[in-house]
């Protein structure tokens, strides 16, 4: 990896900060289980006591509602599988835009799984939600996330919920993607569950936190030891975890980020015919641009502009390789070839002017040539 | 918390010596600076998702966590399409238990394991009772060992999974894999066996004792916390119902993204171990038996659990008859020892492994877990042993029950009078 390299897929994974490698180096040295009572793990369990309460103060929620994961899809799958398993939810309601942790998480839940749809723009239909919710038995778990991960299009949490309360249904809002990046307040959303990630805020990777009103049970994935309250037995990723509460800490620390993806989208609306902004009509994250070029694949510009030393995503990073059109677009009513056009480029702590520069001329660069070559032989460019 | 009222051990006299000396090995293992070293580059610049497939962040990102799976497979003769990373052996135990049950509950319903299995084994089990699955606890002989007759009469046609221990956690003792496997492939059941205090302890070929599915954890063999693996036998392939649904990483088998820090961490782990377990293993057998030895020579009614042969090096667990356990912990607030499971350790119920093993219960509580490892030195181990001795010696002065046994009164024939 070359020194100058431009990384721009913050919302797979953001580079962690010095302080959250400081706080992992700190904790891989203190050497004790937590569960043990002597000093040694008497340290370790002040750690991870430390690193809730900053979690919990990003999360506007009390530290004894923060349940430490591996990570945002464990998150989602005890929020979903765990509702269900414990009887407090007998139906689901995803909207079509969720991540695959959410999405699959729900199918494997073994319950009614219905999709609320979204519009254009990527916003769930309300009215659709109203509709859904009237139409089955039982109490309904819904879950909208706060931010999508490919277009950043903030959903209405607060509308959702009010109108699930309405319906006496839970909510479990995946805020993955949006910690960090915009207000995060865990009472005010007044949902009943909400899962977070590290390593989307400048924390470590495999670590994560379902946070959970006090009296909403769930019924653990795994089963053992009665660590985090019971509802995830297992010794605790300590490492991860003080690292995960000192990037909670520096979350909001975050450059402005509104005017670098502004310009983004600007200069490359202007210079390449045919490129399209999505969800650009709706409230997004200040960090994230969903971009197509219409007929160019996705994996063609990523891989171009990794060859340009410039690291950018192509829809969900989660999708182990398999090439498919977005599923987020596909929702959002674009045609096949559009979805598989879509790249995404995300911003975070550590974006300076310098990477955008960087990414603008590889770019425009990179589509004048895809353009031209694709009015020269169509054909080719169909068969690439 | 206090830390105790036991008195210090002139430690100034000692000064290579730090203290508390950590002797809870079994708990969790502290992490090897050749570890931290090899993960450091992945918390700062390395920090790709390992699957992005599409920039060279992500790629490299990955290419560490495959060499980090191999590195998992070689130490158990495994094929690194067999390791699926998790976020440790309690998950690992979970995902292997309840997914090959509930994958072939169609076909199999019964399950056998062993009465001292870890609790997250034995919670699972009780789970899949409830499920519908029929569960098979099978006692242990009085060294902690199963009977192999008991398993043999326990394992039926409707038998899917026996799951059985490599080393118990408490004890130290190691169940015969390889002929508990052959038992279960007698009868077509799948063998797992939750190694997570065995990798890196003792010798494990995944072939050769035909294991099926195998529990590892990170912070048991000098690695970090937070992350374990599963090995999963391929030929004949043993398939399983995933827990975690989502970007289907991990085969399928376990969504989520991994933590390449944390994989690296375990991988370079498993290298060390490989490298380095055989003269570990001897250097650690020296220093625990100089430490039962000198004990011994100067407490008497003193009684190791478990059987003294078949067990890893690093583990003694000690009875001291007439001490009662909570106060000599609490006395020696140099040794950072514990009375059993660090998962059951702020309970002062008696281990249900003792137990198990058919210690009574007023001996049972006099129990001490002593966890010797890598880097246990020789210094510690002496001034460990002169702590326990004066320790136990002065609460034995105290006690009631040490004064009339020396006195030549059989505890046991006494009537207790009701209070």
């Amino acid at each position: 990896m070359n020194a100058v390299a431009t990384y721009l897929d913050y919302n797979a994974g953001a580079p962690a900060r010095p302080a959250v490698v400081e706080a992992m180096v700190a904790a891989l040295s203190i050497g004790g289980n937590p569960s043990s009572v002597h000093r040694a793990g008497r340290l370790a369990r002040r750690a991870i006591e430390e690193a809730r309460d900053a979690v919990a103060a990003l999360a506007g929620a009390e530290a004894s509602e923060v349940i430490f994961t591996s990570g945002g899809t464990e998150a989602n799958n005890l929020a979903l599988q765990g509702a269900v398993l414990a009887g407090t939810a007998r139906r689901l309601l995803v909207s079509a835009v969720e991540h695959d942790s959410v999405r699959a998480g729900a199918e494997g839940a073994g319950v009614a799984v219905a999709v609320i749809p979204v519009d254009r723009e990527g916003v769930v239909d309300l009215e659709a939600l109203d509709r859904l919710l009237g139409q089955g038995d039982g109490t309904a778990l819904v879950s909208v996330m706060l931010a999508n991960n490919e277009t950043g299009v903030i959903q209405p949490v607060a509308e959702v919920a009010r109108i699930a309360r309405a319906h006496g249904a839970l909510v479990h809002c995946d805020a993955v993607q949006a910690a960090g990046k915009t207000g995060l307040d865990f009472s005010s959303l007044d949902v009943d569950m909400m899962s977070l990630s590290a390593h989307k805020i400048g924390g470590p990777a495999g670590v994560g936190a379902l946070v959970k009103r006090a009296g909403i049970e769930l019924r653990p994935l795994s089963l053992g030891g009665g660590q985090e309250y019971g509802r995830r037995p297992g010794t605790e990723n300590l490492a991860g975890i003080a690292g995960f509460g000192a990037a909670a800490k520096l979350a909001g620390e975050m450059p402005e980020l509104a005017p670098l993806r502004d310009r983004i989208e600007r200069e490359v609306l202007a210079a390449v015919p045919g490129a399209r902004v999505f969800g650009a009509g709706a409230a997004r994250l200040d960090n994230t641009s969903c971009l197509g070029l219409t007929d160019v694949k996705a994996e063609t510009q990523v891989m171009a502009m990794d060859l340009a030393g410039v690291s950018i995503g192509a829809g969900a990073a989660c999708s182990s390789g398999k090439v498919r059109p977005s599923p987020v677009l596909i929702a959002m009513g674009e045609d096949e070839a559009t979805a598989r056009s879509a790249i995404r480029i995300s911003l975070g702590w550590a974006t300076k002017v310098g990477d955008v520069d960087r990414f603008l001329a590889a770019y425009i660069e990179f589509a004048g040539r895809a353009l031209a070559a694709r009015s020269a032989s169509r054909k080719e460019f169909n068969h690439g | 918390m206090a830390d105790g009222t036991g008195e210090t051990v002139a430690a100034e006299s000692r000064p290579n010596i730090h203290l508390p000396i950590y002797l809870d090995y079994q708990a969790t293992t502290p992490l090897d600076p050749r570890v931290l070293d090899a993960m450091m580059p992945y918390f700062t610049g390395k920090f790709g998702n390992p699957h992005s497939r599409s920039h060279s962040y992500g790629w490299e990102a990955e290419e560490a966590v495959e060499a980090a799976r191999e590195e998992v497979a070689k130490l158990i003769g495994a094929d690194p399409r067999e390791v699926i990373f998790t976020s440790g052996a309690t998950e690992s135990n979970n995902l292997a238990i309840k997914g090959v049950a509930l994958f072939n509950k169609d076909r199999r319903n019964e399950i056998v394991t062993v009465v001292t299995e870890h609790k997250c084994v034995l919670d699972t089990c009780r789970h899949l009772e409830q499920e519908g699955f029929k569960v098979t606890y099978l006692p242990v002989q009085q060294n902690g060992l199963i009977d192999l007759d008991d398993l043999r009469a326990a394992v039926t046609e409707k038998t899917v999974l026996v799951s059985v221990m490599a080393v118990n956690n408490e004890i130290g003792v190691v169940q015969p894999l390889a002929e508990i496997a052959k038992i279960a492939h007698e009868k077509g059941a799948y063998f797992h066996t939750d190694a997570a205090q065995g990798v890196g302890k003792i010798p494990l070929d995944v072939n050769a004792m035909g294991i099926d599915l195998m529990s590892i954890s990170g912070h048991k063999v000098y690695g970090p916390k937070g992350i374990g693996a599963l090995f999963v036998r391929r030929k004949p392939r043993v398939r399983l119902v995933a827990q975690m649904n989502g970007g289907g990483q991990e085969r399928g088998m376990r969504s989520g993204t991994l933590s390449p820090a944390l994989c690296v961490g375990i991988g370079e782990a498993c290298r060390i171990a490989r490298e380095e377990m055989t003269a570990d293993n001897e250097r650690i057998r020296h220093l625990a038996h100089k430490f039962y030895e000198t004990v011994k020579a100067k407490l008497p009614d003193i009684y190791v659990n478990g059987d003294l042969e078949q067990r890893i090096p690093g583990n003694l667990n000690i009875s001291f008859a007439y001490v009662e356990g909570e106060s000599l912990i609490m006395g020696i607030k140099d040794l950072a020892v514990s009375s059993g499971s660090a998962c059951t350790s702020a309970s002062l119920e008696p281990s249900y492994v003792l137990r198990a093993l058919g210690v009574e219960e007023e001996l049972a509580h006099t129990s001490i877990r002593f966890g010797f490892g890598r880097f246990t030195t020789e210094a510690e181990i002496d001034y460990a042993a002169d702590t326990i001795v004066k320790r136990v010696s002065k609460l034995r002065e105290m006690s009631p029950l040490w004064e009339m046994v020396q006195e030549g009164i059989d505890i046991k024939s006494i009537q207790w009078a009701d209070h």
